[in-house]
């Protein structure tokens, strides 16, 4: 039996072919995702062995899970939220802990009201398109992303990065939408801060003299 | 509208999702308030040069090394079956 497919082939086809036992069909869901969550990996960890040891387990789980795959969720979040998972595991046997829930975290600061106000606020002196060419400026990134917790984080990198939407990224990290967005709402604010720190244009700081005006 | 309730609803405003009648303000609030447009702007710049950024790219001979390793898998599975 052998199965042509292309890359308009839908995922769900691939995943009822691997089910199946088609190999093939296995390989090409592993190509259409192994760079994402490599890329995932790498942003979360920062470390080459760990990022490598992530990809290598979310596949490894992809293949040992996907008969109990019943496709509620797309192939896309499923393979994201196995990887977030590895993560976060990683992440905290780095802190001493064991635990890898994600959902205990609903805090205090999980609240709107507690949403830190923009402190440094001026124009970048260049546009997101002239910036993304500079090297340097992966490394800003990435120190601006390992200073975000790593939940905040991973919802941003889920949403933001990854495309997931608020539901997906829900869905993906069991959490409710409403929780997605406040810590979506918050590393947006703590990146916008840190970068425009960096980048903004000193001369045109815009000092705040009160906050609440009209 | 004030800068706080801005600042609430400021994901659904970058995201397009916000209520047209509730847009409407929005963007009266930030016509007048230069450092919230400001901030409006920053967040799409953020957004974006995260997005655009140059992606990881996975080391080749790791990648062959975990195709390898899902094969061997895949066959144990499949012909135990």
């Amino acid at each position: 039996m052998t199965n042509q497919f292309t890359p308009e082939t839908p995922d769900a086809e691939l995943v009822r072919l691997a089910k199946a036992g088609e190999l093939d069909a296995f390989e090409g869901l592993t190509n259409r995702y192994e760079q994402r969550v490599y890329g995932l990996a790498m942003r979360m960890l920062r470390q080459e062995q760990d990022a490598e040891d992530v990809t290598q387990q979310t596949f490894l789980s992809v293949l040992e899970n996907l008969e109990g795959f019943r496709g509620e969720a797309s192939f896309s979040t499923w393979v994201l939220r196995i990887a977030s998972h590895a993560a976060l595991k990683i992440i905290r046997k780095r802190k001493g802990l064991n635990t890898v829930s994600l959902e205990e975290a609903t805090e205090p600061s999980d609240d709107l009201n507690s949403v830190p106000h923009p402190e440094f606020i001026a124009d970048w002196r260049q546009s997101p398109e002239h910036l993304v060419e500079r090297n340097e400026v992966r490394r800003l990134l990435d120190d601006a992303l390992t200073r975000l917790d790593e939940k905040h984080r991973l919802v941003f990198l889920l949403r933001d990065v990854e495309g997931l939407s608020v539901r997906e990224t829900a869905d993906a990290l069991e959490l409710s939408e409403g929780n997605v967005k406040v810590r979506l709402l918050r590393a947006r604010l703590q990146l916008r801060e840190d970068l425009t720190r960096v980048l903004g244009d000193p001369a045109r700081q815009f000092v705040r003299s009160h906050h609440h005006h009209e | 509208m004030k800068c706080e309730e801005l600042l609430a609803l400021l994901n659904e405003y970058v995201d397009g999702t916000v209520d047209p009648s509730v847009c409407v303000e929005f963007e009266k609030h930030m016509a007048g308030c230069n450092p919230c447009q400001i901030v409006v702007d920053n967040i799409r710049q953020t957004i974006t040069l995260f997005k655009d950024g140059q992606p990881y790219a996975m080391p080749v001979q790791f990648r062959e090394k975990m195709h390898d390793t899902l094969r061997k898998k895949w066959n144990e599975k499949f012909s135990a079956k």
